[in-house]
């Protein structure tokens, strides 16, 4: 049962995409809602709420998490990167061409959180088996692509990154 | 060059992959109330009284609103049945009794989403149990009735029947009897959960943000309901989050959302839904069960009648569902020259989750039906699975069934012999035989599919004599706008699949121009004077209906060009040509350097008009057309006519391999190939095809609206229901062959749903590599569990008898 007394807010410095922000949020948000409705980056998603789904999947200090299952204040001081963090100067990421390239997405909702988890897994493995590729998106979500071409846009974008 | 039939990149992707969509719940407008809907914890009970004293004085909650409320404000949801069923009432939130789990008893709405929620947990209500109905079977009994005022759970019966079927039955060789099929729950759980931002304004206008995926309909839906006039009504969507048909039917949370935005004084009111409520309440595919089947086959296994009785489970409230019981027969005999049929079909209201569209909607689980019917005559008869198929098929096109639909075209014995090489057929008859001298239990399946698309309207008044609904229709708006860009607006509000693309490819052709020259607007908008009742994406049409109009207005628009073009460079019209110059789009004197661009002509229109002849007067460069294929009402008694415009066709093989110890089912290679006609765009029909497999794989596997003996969701969140991921999707060998359609002006065919390929495909191959244990596979669902089960039992001799004459 909830409480009707008022909640002390708490401050919170997270790091985003390059940029501090600085925020006296409640402790109960989500690190999703902070990204979401605090800062308008509404390029990360919600899907599930049960940690299932991966659509909110962002960076926490390198790693993925997903951030409807993060606390906003367990990533005080963290760095945090999200999708709109992969593009530089406009151009976009490897991985964000490869999956247009090869259809890697349809209604795109999923794309967000595909694209993190598999950033994360070329960050640490940029020759990925494609057993690897499938262990790296299994807690990720996708209704329309039947997962084939993410497979392949992941594959395509590792050899690019690669190759570069 | 011809843009159309290559696979340029989306123009989609640009915004999605920067994470720079904009979907329902990305609208962040500070100062929105935020909705949270309480739901009946009970599938079926009456509603004693509802205290929203403690909500409603919970700091930061603006207002609450009841059932009572809504009955007052509004006017019953129009029921589409007939008869008894036709006195249903539906409202979006329930009155005095809950009649499945999750469903709307109340709604607050609050400055927060966490004050909305918290102040929910503070209302409440005194709920008095009543005996839940749980199948359709045991809904058409009448015992517990769901809807008093109805007086009866039956939604509608009657008997579909062509041919001479008893003549049939009494010349056959074979007859074939099977006691019980059932097609599971399930549904196509978009990402995205419905969603919607309402805001009636104190102008009296209601501005809809959201992710509804069938505009055309809503509209007609909610502005009764409301009370108000459909210009009142304003609907707009941006990108959508997937929708499989499950998003028609979110107008219940657009009207609810609507009223608190009234009550709250004009605020806007968001509300997005979370994932237990989508799958607790936002619609499951439709569940069917198929009794006393019996199939006449003569000596050589060709299928020559058949009789059955369907009975179909509608869950707690009909809605779109009665159309259910008519777009099934849009496949009867399904990819079979069957022409002697007797089916009565009967459809009940459940106390469990309405039932919505869901890709494949109705007619897959007819189809499943049928693929069964012929799977299990063909290991009955000893009769190898392809061969028995090879005897069936339809072969000449147009070929018009027994009820007179016309499927177009297509080649189903090219396409399983394709499937067959992609697979390696003969090489896997040779492990299976191995495997089973080991004692595994291999089998190999075939499901042969059909993907019916643009759908006649009239076939509703097959159910209902009275529906105002016929025909279909489709808009596309295009313009130079005032710098002389090509603007299309269209009415499809698409959720995914690439309209923008594919119309850009369609115009550039027409214009000869480039596709990146084309600026096809995001999503739905009432106000762009772009849609008709028919308007919305579902049912497979878009390559027909959409493009059919983005076609024709091309036409409209380029004959206007021409005119003024001939006048400006003072030429005759046959003179001119359409392409690109030095400045963009333009036309030309053919083989001169005279052109005017598009900006010029636009100008010539729009701002620089005085020097515009009258009889130039009818020039606006900005054309509507509507496409209306050549449909008619059909004969409702003999329940016959064409019932849809195109039928594209899907092949698909499974290997399996049935684990004897847990009944695991494992996919050991899989092929599907498809025929939609001429593909518009190869690499998004691919996809398609893909994402269809995944479902159908998912569900035939995997996913399961499981109900308890009380009417409790057992699978309520994604833990429970368990979506398919990248670690259970097999490998697919995809191959596509095109039997252009003769009846669209593209030879597309309209494509998408992929007719729940993957359901029959590994219910065969579950039946091939359990029918040697004494099985015949009678769920659409294999769990393990469920397999595990059957395998200790053995039900052959309950389920299946066998006449041979």
């Amino acid at each position: 049962m909830s409480t009707t007394e008022a909640i002390e807010p708490v401050d919170v410095a997270i790091g985003v995409n390059g940029e501090r922000y600085k925020r006296a949020i409640e402790p109960r948000m989500l690190l999703v809602q902070f990204l979401r409705e605090e800062l308008k980056l509404t390029g990360t998603h919600i899907g599930c709420d049960t940690t299932y789904c991966g659509a909110c999947t962002v960076l926490l200090n390198g790693k993925p998490v997903k951030s409807c299952t993060v606390l906003a204040v367990q990533a005080d001081q963290a760095q945090v990167m999200t999708v709109e963090g992969l593009e530089q100067d406009g151009e976009l990421h490897p991985l964000q061409a490869a999956f247009s390239e090869h259809h890697g997405l349809q209604c795109g909702y999923c794309t967000p959180g595909m694209l993190m988890s598999s950033f994360a897994l070329l960050t640490a493995n940029p020759k990925p088996k494609q057993k690897e590729i499938r262990n790296a998106i299994a807690g990720n979500l996708c209704r329309c692509t039947g997962y084939h071409n993410i497979f392949i846009a992941i594959d395509a974008a590792a050899k690019d990154m690669r190759g570069s | 060059m011809s843009w159309v039939g290559k696979s340029p990149r989306r123009k989609e992707d640009n915004r999605l992959v920067r994470g720079r969509g904009l979907f329902t719940d990305d609208d962040q407008t500070p100062g929105m109330l935020h909705m949270y809907v309480l739901r009946s914890p009970y599938a079926h009970a009456n509603i004693l009284s509802i205290d929203v004293s403690a909500a409603e004085a919970y700091p930061g909650v603006v207002c609450t609103l009841t059932g009572k409320e809504v009955a007052e404000q509004c006017d019953p949801y129009m029921q589409l049945a007939p008869g008894k069923a036709a006195g249903i009432l539906d409202y979006s939130i329930a009155v005095d009794r809950a009649r499945h789990q999750g469903e709307p008893v109340a709604a607050v709405f609050a400055e927060t989403p966490a004050i909305a929620m918290d102040a929910g947990e503070l209302i409440e209500v005194d709920y008095e149990m009543l005996d839940p109905v749980l199948s359709g079977e045991q809904g058409l009994e009448d015992k517990e009735i769901v809807h008093e005022a109805a007086g009866t759970n039956l939604v509608w019966q009657d008997v579909y029947e062509y041919g001479d079927v008893d003549k049939a039955f009494d010349e056959a060789a074979h007859i074939v009897k099977i006691d019980r099929l059932h097609f599971h729950r399930f549904s196509s759980t978009p990402l995205e959960g419905n969603a919607c931002v309402a805001e009636w304004t104190r102008q009296g206008t209601i501005e809809f943000f959201c992710n509804n995926s069938f505009a055309g309909f809503a509209q007609q839906l909610l502005s009764p309901a409301l009370r108000v006039g459909s210009e009142q009504i304003r609907i707009r969507t941006h990108d959508i989050g997937g929708s499989f048909g499950n998003k028609i039917w979110n107008y219940i949370y657009m009207t609810i959302a609507a009223l608190g935005s009234r009550k709250a004084g004009g605020r806007k009111v968001k509300w997005s839904e979370i994932r237990n409520e989508n799958l607790l309440a936002s619609g499951h595919g439709n569940e069917r069960t198929f009794l006393d089947t019996e199939v006449a086959l003569d000596q050589d296994g060709v299928m020559t009648a058949l009789r059955s009785r369907h009975i179909d489970d509608c869950g707690a409230y009909p809605r779109y569902e009665p159309l259910g019981c008519v777009i099934w027969s849009q496949v009867i005999p399904a990819c079979y020259q069957l022409r002697n049929i007797r089916i009565d079909f009967s459809q009940a209201v459940t106390n469990k989750c309405p039932a919505v569209p869901n890709r494949g909607y109705s007619r897959m689980q007819h189809l499943w039906f049928m693929e069964r019917v012929i799977d299990i005559c063909g290991h009955e008869l000893g009769i190898p699975a392809d061969e028995i198929r090879l005897r069936n098929y339809i072969r000449d096109f147009p070929y018009e069934t027994p009820n007179g639909c016309v499927y177009d075209s297509g080649n189903y014995p090219a396409m399983l012999e394709m499937a067959q090489e992609l697979i390696g057929w003969d090489a896997w008859k040779a492990k299976q035989a191995e495997a089973r001298d080991e004692g595994r239990l291999l089998g190999i399946g075939i499901g042969t599919t059909l993907d019916s698309g643009t759908n006649n309207f009239g076939q509703a008044q097959i159910i209902n004599p009275h529906l105002p609904f016929s025909g279909n229709s489709e808009v596309c708006n295009i313009q130079l706008d005032l710098d002389g860009a090509v603007v299309v607006s269209l009415g499809t509000g698409p959720s995914g699949q690439g309209h923008e693309t594919a119309t850009s490819q369609v115009v550039a052709d027409e214009l000869g121009i480039e596709p990146d020259m084309v600026h096809v607007r995001t999503g739905f908008d009432g106000s762009w004077n772009a849609f008709v009742g028919h308007s919305g994406t579902y049912a497979s049409q878009f390559a027909v209906t959409g493009l059919t109009a983005v076609h024709g207005a091309c036409q409209k628009l380029k004959a206007q060009m021409r005119r003024l073009a001939a006048v400006l460079l003072e030429a005759s019209e046959d003179e001119l040509e359409f392409g690109v110059g030095d400045e963009g789009p333009e036309l030309r004197v053919k083989g001169t350097d005279r052109a005017v661009n598009y900006w010029y002509l636009s100008n010539i229109v729009n701002s620089n008009n005085a020097v515009l002849s009258d009889d130039l007067g009818d020039v606006t460069l900005n054309v509507r057309n509507v496409y209306r294929p050549p449909f008619e009402v059909p004969d409702t008694e003999r329940k016959f006519g064409n019932l849809t415009l195109t039928y594209a066709s899907q092949l698909h093989i499974a290997v399996i391999e049935v684990d004897r110890q847990t009944g695991h089912a494992k996919i050991l290679d899989y092929a599907a190939v498809d025929d939609c006609g001429k593909a518009i765009n190869p690499q998004i029909v691919a996809g398609q095809v893909h994402g269809a497999t995944g479902h159908g794989i998912g569900a035939a596997i995997m996913e399961t609206f499981q109900y308890d003996e009380i009417g409790n969701l057992l699978t309520s969140t994604f833990s429970d229901y368990v979506p398919i991921t990248a670690l259970n999707m097999p490998d697919v060998k995809y191959g596509h062959i095109e039997t252009p359609s003769p009846f669209s002006f593209n030879g597309a065919k309209g494509m998408g749903e992929g007719g729940g390929a993957p359901l029959h495909t590994v219910s065969a191959a579950m039946q091939d590599a359990l029918f040697g244990e004494g099985i015949i596979i009678q769920d659409s669902h294999h769990s393990p569990p469920a397999v595990f089960e059957v395998m200790r039992e053995g039900n052959r001799e309950q389920v299946v008898t066998v006449e041979n004459r």
